[in-house]
Parts: structure tokens; C-alpha cells; sequence
């Protein structure tokens, strides 16, 4: 290894996390070269056009955990980051028409029962405290357990802390609940029917489980971010990540689209380096990869360098992707039935009552896509008139459950599922069907070839109690290096996980900072 | 007007051990059953002719050695007579068995999948390191989290020594352990259907989960941590029936003074400015005691038996809120002969093994399915066993009594309660499926028992059904159970305990509720204390 490369650090992926990581270490004075196999930088947070004049965020659609820290630090403002919309309620739709609006913890509507308005307001409040805790350790380096390190035992004592701070009544309620499902939960709380399961997508969207499934109440917790809410940035989801490409620049990183990565160099018991497809080969003393681990340690790195057990935990990530996304091109506006003016722009989400998402939820078990599929959907045109032409709109909607290894075979299956879907969407807004001027259906499939992510999972591996905190990814690369000296994580797989957030970014530049 | 030191409610285990573990520490006891026979579901019927039924529970392996020496239950008649092994039947007419000679075992796994062979030396030493670290705790009583009593920090810094002494790898495995569902578990050891199908389904029996829920690792945990003379691991016949551990527990109870009143149950708990002071029981009697032991279910206790001006709404809200939803059901039958099972090609040790006809942990799953759907599994995973041919005892010569345990069967039928056009739809669903794998076997039946969740509740009182007395979920385990702030057997009232199954640490024929309350009374009463506390064999 050249001395030149030894101060010089490569950033797998330029994905939302391997920016934000780059813009951090050059901001801490390292040489930084991110490289991205696409065209485009923003991984799974892009804008892209679909069709013709209408454009789309490709990957995430909704901005609810982008952390404030990276916003404010990295100035995103300065570099173009606007809101369309911000604190977006969530409305439940009812094939009938009734529907069920959630701000905050407010219920909105004249459908509300009032035995639930209450309910409401004291689970959004206690969710909230509760997540605050979960919340409270997005920052933090994940300790080592079983150590007498004094640092793993003061940031445990400190969560011992934050949970007895809870008071006697929610501590007990906190460690009652974090480990159960949704299901129960919200038919402990709630009346309505459309409310429950409305609110029981909170717990199963974007994982492979139902309402009933334990780990959903804890996956929930993770949608309540500190009453932050909602929110659609002008110009799509890529305004976030050019924002943040803006500022890796600004801090001296040097950025290439185009330069897929073929393998890590190893040079004996450390990384060196990279060589790309097209045979360039660049050195580099430290390797930092937000490609999630299945990738970066099997294809990237290759097993060989790992040791026996760690190589197993890797390769038994779970990263069962079973969400679709589709984008639907509409000549007018999507007439929902009970929503009007401003109401079609919130968050509306697809999930009648608890056994109808259970039942969804059933298929992909057998690796089937979900007979009645429960959707969240997006038409951020109603607030951001970038997207399309003027009085035309664009629906962009996540659909589960659709499992990546489809028994079927997504060739097969596809354009039934994408039918099934538009059938869905009419018994809610009927008329739609005429108003599409073109779709596009994103399988998990699509989304593995088009953002690199194994299995098409948004998270680079499920999200739940055996894959959180010092367990994320796996144990032994839980604090962002890895056992191969030089090689670090920063993506989505690293704690705190998955959502357009930053922190798995922010938190590796430190770790890497720390020990360069 | 006679006062008695103690009334227990209930003559279950865990009931009967508790009055046991009270006497002995020299308190008169009286133990109230609302049936005319004891042991609740751990108990021997003659419902026809000679043979003899374990009709709940049926197999023995859970149950404390230190209760049993304490009690000296061998010295009363009790004798736990291991069986061998265990046999998973696939519906292509093979069979996966499991041999109480290793190397027979290993030889039979590969013949499977030699990958799996070796994956499951790796497989048995985590479970038993996860049985090892669990069995410390279940004679102990959980501490409360939220208290600073010094008794409560002492006892969650024990616990989290123990925890940080399995060392760092352990720890992790520990922790995903205890929160992922039994097939990713399995995922990471084998590849193998039958195999996979074989281990899965320890972690459902019993459960409202399905073998993909989070959760289910613990529920196989739940079977695996028991012992026969030592044999971690090991299951064996109570012989005479299971009702034979309630016979023995019930024998050392009334040497040492105890008296016991059956066929006349509890109609509520008397409470008296705010303690309690006796039992009225269904006939209009009323005995009397400043220290009631209920050893029935969580809800029964306090919906059912008490007034609810006697107790605070919000807690009255938390028992409706326990989570008791029942999930099995059981056909007991009695055998003109011994039914044949081509796919054992003979095999006389695994037809006297335990028995489950399943192949793939996509058909537990669909069992599970049918359940959420309020129905009987259409295609139900069965665990049985011919106890007759390790224990003559239980039928006639020549003649066989079958143990016959099904999941997935629901509490309600589509909401509704189960009527007998149900019970026999579930019987014939049962019966057919046991055709399919023994061809000729339903001729052989001379009389069979079915008990539903409704059977179960109303003949067992296990409220829902549910065998365990309340499910095995995280939010109902250790200090959680049954309710948090109440899982140190005391209840909400001055003088009223809690014993049963609902209580840490949970079902089985383990007796180690009714163990750990008696310990707590004693404790508080200041009587020299009779209970083992802690795991002394490990």
C-alpha cells in the first residue's frame, strides 16, 4: 500500500448514508472518494422520471426520520433542501368511504369515535415517550455486551436509566409492550376498526411480518419519531440526497456516478483498496461500504477473508424484501373517495382492520403476493408541482406483501400484480384506472437490481429486536468497523437501520474518525 | 367458627404442591377442588372400561427435581419412567427419528442431510447452554424492575451477572434467541423439511404463535429445559398416568396434616376491609382464612371468584387484557390393538416414541393460519403417544391407550362458542388425519375423549383453554407474568395469593408456581422456609 493511500478513504455507495459518512470525514479532513455504481448519486433516496414530464421519488417517498443533527451540521439547507409539505397527517381509507385521519395524536374526522380520540391522544403520547428511548440511541455507538469495557457499561446503565425515567406506570408498560405485536396492542386501545388497522401498517410496513407477529409493536415505535411527522421535500426524495451530495463536495469529497466496484483488495490481514468493473483499480487505507453486509462481505469481500461464525451470521441476514413500489402518471387529480382539496396529499394509507393486513401478510409467508394488498401511498404533486406537468399528478405507493423470491417468479406474475393493484386503488378512488397515463411497478426484484440492495429489503436486513442496536448487522461489526481491519459499514444495515435518516452515516464517520 | 392458617383453591400441581410445601412448614391447611377428583390436568381417568387416561397432560419432564425430593414423592408412589425418543412422520411414508442412542441419532439425521448431521451437534449445544441459563431462574422469584427494594436490586443484579457471565458471543445468541420466531432460528443449523418441521414444532405447542412468529424460540426452550433423573432434555411417563404426580404431591400434603375438600369449589373470595378472609365455597359453606392461595387462572381468580368492588378497575382492566388465548386440543383413545404405521416399517422403539406427523414448517404455519381465522386446523400437526406400551398399567393386555395433542384448535369458533356439531367435526378432522398415516386404525378404537378449549375450561377451568394458563409471550414471562407489578404471587389484596401457571415461570407440569408462592407465604408469615429455592442440580 502506496503511503499516499494510507490518509485516503473509499466510500462504497453514494447512497443517503455514504454521503453523509463522506461529508463527515472530509469535514474531518480526510481524503474521501465515494463511488457509485449507478448514474445518479441518492441510492434508494432519488428522484427519477418515469414517463415522460413526470417524476418520482424511486425509493423512499416519505421524509419522517431525517436526522436534525446531519441536517443542521451539514447546512442540507444551504444545498437545496426544501419541504413541499411537512407534519402530514395520516388518513385511513375505507373502500365505503369512510375515512380515519391521524395527526399527531389527534384524530381528525367527523368518523372518530370519541372513545378512540382519547385512546389516541394517550398512545401517541406513551409511543412517543417509548420511542423517545429507542430514539435516544440513533446517535449512540452500539456497546459490546459480556465486556468490562467502561464504555459499554456506562452507555448500558445510561438506557437502564432513560427506561426507569419512564416512571413506575410506563416503565412497566415499556417493557411489557417492546417485545409484543401491534395486534394485540391496538385491540387492547381501540374501537375502530380502520383505525386499528391503519394503524397496525405503522408496525408492518417495509418488514416481514403481520400485525400479529411479535417485534411489530417495537417497529412501530420507529415510525413515531418524537412527533416529527411526515414530510415531502420539493422536487422528490433526490432533493435530499443532492443536498447532501452538495455538501460532501463543498467539505473537499470527490464523487464519481458510474464507478461500480467489482471487489475490495486485500493486501494480507488489511484492506487496500478497490477495483472497479471496468478493471480500474483504486488504493485506499480505509474502505468505508454502505452496500448493505450481505453484498459487501460476500460479493465485495468474499467470505474467504472472514471467519467461519461471523461468515454465517452474515450470510443468515435476513433481508426478505416484500415491498412493491408503484408509480402510477395521472392526467388529473386521484378522486379518493371521502378525501378533498389538500387531504389527497397526506399520508394515505391502505389497511381496512387488523385481519385484512393479517391476512395480506399471510401469502408472503408462502411466498406469495398479498390477495388484498395494503398500501401506503404518496401524491406529493398535491403540495410540489415540480413533479408534473401542471394539473397532472403523480401516485407513488408502497405495496406489501410482495416477497422478493416469489413462488411464481416476478417475470410471470408481474403484470397480474400490477393489475391487482390498480384494481385496489379504484374500489378507493374509482375513476383512477381512466386517469393513468403510464405506471411503473417496482418489484422487490426491481429494487435489488436498481439500488444494489439484497433481496430488495429497504432496511439491508430486517429490522427487529435479534437485528437492532449492538446486534445490527450482525455481532462482531455492530460498531461499524469490521473484523477485516480498514473495512467499516455505514449503510442502512449498521444501526440505527433503514428510513432516509443519516445517523448509520453519521455515526461510521465518527467511528472511522476515532480510529484513523 | 374453625380458622385455617391457609386455604388453597384449586387441587391442580401446582396447588396440591403448595398446600404440600404450607403444611410441611407445620401451617393447617385446606384444600378446596371444585371437582369431585384431584389433580386438575395433571390427572388419571377411567372414563371406560380398564383404561386409563393422562386426559390433559401427558407426558412428564418439566417437573423440579428439588420439588420432588422435597416433597419426597418417590417415597409416595410416584415413578417417572423415561420413553424412548421421538419420531417425525412426512407424508411420502418416511420418518425422521430420534433415538436415545446418540450415534443411532446421528446416523438417522444424515440420513437426511449429513450437512444437518453436523449443523445439529452445533444445534443441541446452544439449546442446552439456553436450558442451562434459564433453569437457574424458574425456582426463583422474578424481581421487580421498577422497585428499589434492596431484594428486588439484589436479585436483578444476580440475574444480570448470570446474564454477562455467558460472555459475549452467548450473550447475543442468548438475546436473538429469545426474540426471533423458531424458523429463522432453525434457518441458521438446517436445510433439511423434515428435519426443520421435527424442531419447529416444540415451539408451538401450547401457543397462539405460529412457527414464523417472533417469539417461538423461547416457546421450544419451554420443552426443552426439563429432565428425567438427570437427563437434561429427557421427557418420561408419570407411571399410572400423570395423575400419579397429583396422587403423591396430594399423599405427602395429607401427612402432614392436611385436610382437602372436593366436589364443593370456590364461589368468591371473601374480603373484609381490604383483606381477605375465607372462601365461600358453591354449596353456601364458608371456611375461613386470612391467607387465600388461589391456583386458578389469572382472569377465573379475579373476573370470576371475587367481587370487583374488591379490587381496582384498572387492575380488573389488566386481567381482561391477559392474554390466555387457548390453542390445543386433545383426543384421548382407547385401542382394541396396536394401529400400524407403515412408514415405521416396524420399528419397535420409535412406536413407543413420541410421535408427530408433520413434514414442513410451511404446514405448521397454515395450521396456525386456520387458527387466526377462528377454525380447527384443517390440517392439524398431531403429537402422540402410546403410553400403554411403556407403562401396562394404563390399559388392558393386549389393549392401548393413545395421547393424542393437536394445535392449532381455537378458544371460539368464528367468534362464536363451540357447540358439539364442532367437537365432532374437530374429532373426525383428527381421526382421519391419524388414518392417513396408520391405514385401520380408526377400527381399533373402542372409545375416545375429546376435549376441546371449551372441555378444557369447563372441566379443567383453564380459562380460553389455554394449557399453559396464560401464553408464553414476553410481555407475560418473568416479571411480566402474569401482570406487571403482581409477579411475585401476591395479590392485590392483603392476604390473597396467586399459585397457579399464570405465574412465573408459567405452565407445564413443572410446579414450580405453586413452589415459589409457597416460598413467598412462608416468607411473609415467618415460618421456617420448606421450598428449594434456586436450580441445585445445575
Amino acid at each position: 500500500m502506496t503511503s499516499a493511500s494510507k490518509g485516503r478513504a473509499i466510500v462504497i455507495g453514494a447512497g443517503h448514508n455514504g454521503l453523509t459518512c463522506a461529508a463527515y470525514l472530509a469535514k474531518g479532513g480526510m481524503q474521501v472518494t465515494v463511488l457509485e455504481a449507478s448514474g445518479q448519486v441518492g441510492g434508494a433516496a432519488i428522484t427519477r422520471e418515469f414517463t415522460d414530464g413526470f417524476r418520482v421519488s424511486a425509493g423512499a417517498h416519505l421524509l419522517y426520520a431525517l436526522s436534525p443533527d446531519v441536517r443542521r451540521e451539514l447546512a442540507l439547507e444551504r444545498y437545496g433542501l426544501r419541504l413541499a409539505a411537512e407534519g402530514l397527517s395520516t388518513i385511513g381509507l375505507h373502500p365505503d368511504g369512510e375515512v380515519v385521519a391521524v395527526r399527531g395524536d389527534q384524530l381528525e374526522g367527523p368518523g372518530a369515535l370519541d372513545s378512540d380520540r382519547e385512546a389516541m391522544r394517550r398512545y401517541a403520547e406513551q409511543m412517543n415517550r417509548f420511542a423517545a428511548i429507542v430514539w435516544g440511541l440513533k446517535d449512540q455507538l452500539p456497546p459490546r455486551l459480556g465486556t468490562k469495557n467502561t464504555g459499554d457499561l456506562l452507555s448500558l446503565a445510561k438506557l437502564g436509566l432513560r427506561i426507569r425515567r419512564l416512571g413506575t406506570d410506563d416503565m412497566r408498560e415499556f417493557l411489557r409492550i417492546a417485545g409484543i405485536n401491534v395486534y394485540d396492542v391496538l385491540e387492547e386501545r381501540f374501537d375502530s376498526d380502520l383505525l386499528k388497522g391503519t394503524l397496525s401498517l405503522d408496525g408492518t410496513l417495509g418488514s416481514f411480518l403481520g400485525p400479529r407477529s411479535n417485534n411489530s409493536v417495537f417497529c412501530a415505535l420507529h415510525r413515531f419519531n418524537q412527533g416529527q411527522g411526515y414530510a415531502i421535500p420539493e422536487g422528490g426524495m433526490g432533493t435530499v440526497s443532492i443536498a447532501l451530495d452538495g455538501a460532501a463536495r463543498a467539505a473537499g469529497a470527490q464523487i464519481r456516478t458510474g464507478a461500480r466496484v467489482a471487489n475490495i483488495r486485500m493486501d494480507f490481514d488489511r484492506v487496500c483498496g478497490v477495483t472497479l468493473e471496468d478493471g480500474e483499480e483504486l488504493d485506499a487505507g480505509l474502505i468505508i461500504s454502505s452496500a448493505d453486509p450481505v453484498t459487501t462481505f460476500e460479493r465485495l469481500l468474499g467470505p474467504r477473508h472472514l471467519e467461519a461464525g461471523f461468515a454465517n451470521r452474515v450470510h443468515h441476514i435476513r433481508n426478505r424484501g416484500c415491498v412493491a413500489k408503484l408509480h402510477l402518471a395521472l392526467d388529473g387529480t386521484p378522486m379518493f373517495t371521502g378525501l378533498d382539496g389538500e387531504q389527497r396529499g397526506q399520508r394515505l394509507v391502505i389497511a381496512p382492520d387488523l385481519d385484512t393486513v393479517e391476512r395480506a401478510f399471510n401469502h408472503a409467508k408462502y411466498g406469495e403476493y398479498s390477495a388484498n394488498p395494503i398500501m401506503e401511498i404518496s401524491v406529493p404533486t398535491v403540495f410540489d408541482d415540480t413533479l408534473a406537468p401542471s394539473g397532472k399528478h403523480v401516485l407513488s405507493a408502497n405495496v406489501q406483501w410482495a416477497p422478493h423470491d416469489l413462488a411464481a417468479g416476478w417475470s410471470e406474475a408481474r403484470d397480474d400484480f400490477e393489475a391487482l393493484c390498480l384494481d385496489t386503488l379504484e374500489a378507493y378512488a374509482p375513476g383512477l384506472r381512466e386517469q393513468v397515463v403510464a405506471s411503473e411497478l417496482l418489484t422487490p426484484a426491481d429494487l435489488e437490481a436498481g439500488f444494489g440492495m439484497t433481496g430488495g429489503h429497504w432496511h439491508h436486513g430486517e429490522f427487529s429486536l435479534d437485528s437492532f442496536f449492538m446486534l445490527r448487522p450482525v455481532p462482531g461489526a455492530a460498531q461499524y468497523h469490521t473484523p477485516v481491519n480498514g473495512l467499516f459499514l455505514c449503510g442502512a444495515g449498521s444501526h440505527p437501520g433503514g428510513g432516509v435518516m443519516g445517523c448509520a452515516g453519521r455515526n461510521a464517520a465518527k467511528a472511522v474518525l476515532d480510529q484513523a | 367458627m374453625k380458622r385455617y392458617d391457609a386455604i388453597v383453591i384449586g387441587a391442580g400441581h401446582n396447588g396440591i404442591a403448595n398446600a404440600a410445601f404450607l403444611a410441611k412448614a407445620g401451617l393447617d391447611v385446606l384444600l378446596v377442588e371444585k371437582n369431585e377428583w384431584l389433580g386438575g390436568a395433571a390427572v388419571s381417568r377411567n372414563l371406560h372400561g380398564d383404561w386409563i387416561y393422562s386426559n390433559c397432560s401427558y407426558v412428564c419432564s418439566l417437573l423440579r427435581p428439588e420439588v420432588y425430593r422435597a416433597l419426597d414423592l418417590g417415597k409416595y408412589g410416584l415413578q417417572v419412567v423415561p420413553y424412548g425418543g421421538s419420531v417425525t412422520i412426512n407424508q411420502e411414508g418416511d420418518y425422521l427419528g430420534s433415538y436415545v442412542d446418540e450415534d443411532a441419532s446421528r446416523r438417522e439425521l444424515m440420513r437426511h442431510s449429513h450437512r444437518d448431521a453436523d449443523a445439529s451437534v452445533r444445534y443441541h449445544r446452544d439449546i442446552m447452554r439456553q436450558c442451562r441459563f434459564i433453569r437457574q431462574f424458574l425456582l426463583r422469584t422474578a424481581p421487580d424492575p421498577t422497585s428499589f427494594k434492596p431484594r428486588d436490586l439484589l436479585e436483578l443484579l444476580h440475574i444480570g451477572k448470570k446474564f454477562w457471565g455467558l460472555g459475549e458471543e452467548t450473550i447475543y445468541d442468548t438475546i436473538r434467541f429469545y426474540t426471533m420466531s423458531i424458523v429463522d432460528y432453525l434457518d441458521e443449523y438446517f436445510e433439511n423439511p423434515l428435519i426443520r418441521s421435527a424442531y419447529a414444532s416444540s415451539g408451538i405447542i401450547g401457543s397462539a404463535m405460529g412457527v414464523m412468529s417472533p417469539g417461538t424460540a423461547y416457546v421450544l426452550l419451554h420443552h426443552a429445559m426439563g429432565d428425567v433423573d438427570g437427563t437434561a432434555g429427557a421427557w418420561g411417563f408419570a407411571r399410572g398416568g400423570m395423575g400419579a404426580i397429583s396422587d403423591a404431591m396430594h399423599a405427602c400434603f395429607e401427612d402432614h396434616g392436611g385436610t382437602t375438600i372436593a366436589g364443593n369449589g370456590a364461589q368468591q373470595i371473601l374480603v373484609r376491609d381490604g383483606k381477605v378472609h375465607g372462601v365461600a365455597l358453591e354449596n353456601g359453606d364458608e371456611v375461613y382464612s386470612d391467607v387465600v392461595v388461589s391456583n386458578m387462572t389469572l382472569p377465573r381468580t379475579f373476573l370470576e371468584c371475587m367481587d370487583p368492588k374488591d379490587l381496582q378497575p384498572e387492575f380488573l382492566e389488566k386481567c381482561r387484557n391477559f392474554k390466555i388465548r387457548g390453542s390445543s386440543g386433545k383426543l384421548n383413545i382407547a385401542l382394541e390393538g396396536l394401529p400400524e404405521f407403515p412408514a415405521l416399517r416396524g420399528n419397535k422403539e420409535l412406536i413407543c416414541a413420541d410421535m408427530h406427523l408433520i413434514d414442513s414448517v410451511e404446514r405448521l404455519e397454515r395450521a396456525y393460519d386456520d387458527w387466526k381465522d377462528g377454525t380447527w386446523s384443517r390440517d392439524p400437526y398431531i403429537d402422540m403417544l402410546i403410553p400403554s406400551l411403556t407403562d401396562p398399567t394404563m390399559a388392558p393386555p393386549g389393549k392401548h391407550f393413545m395421547s393424542v395433542f393437536v394445535q392449532y384448535v381455537p378458544p371460539k369458533i368464528k367468534g362464536r362458542d363451540w357447540t358439539d356439531e364442532d367437537r365432532d367435526g374437530f374429532r373426525d378432522t383428527v381421526l382421519n388425519q391419524i388414518e392417513d398415516y396408520a391405514p385401520g386404525f380408526k377400527d381399533l378404537i373402542a372409545h375416545v375423549e375429546v376435549r376441546t378449549p371449551r372441555e378444557l375450561e369447563n372441566e379443567v377451568g383453564l380459562t380460553e383453554g389455554n394449557i399453559f394458563q396464560g401464553e408464553l409471550t414476553m410481555d407475560q414471562l418473568l416479571f411480566n407474568r402474569p401482570i406487571p407489578g403482581y409477579a411475585q404471587y401476591r395479590g392485590p389484596v392483603k392476604g390473597l395469593w396467586m399459585c397457579g401457571s399464570s405465574n412465573h415461570p408459567g405452565g407445564g407440569v413443572m410446579a414450580a408456581p405453586g413452589a415459589n408462592a409457597a416460598r413467598e407465604i412462608l416468607m411473609d408469615l415467618k415460618k421456617p422456609n420448606t421450598v428449594p429455592e434456586g436450580w441445585l442440580d445445575d
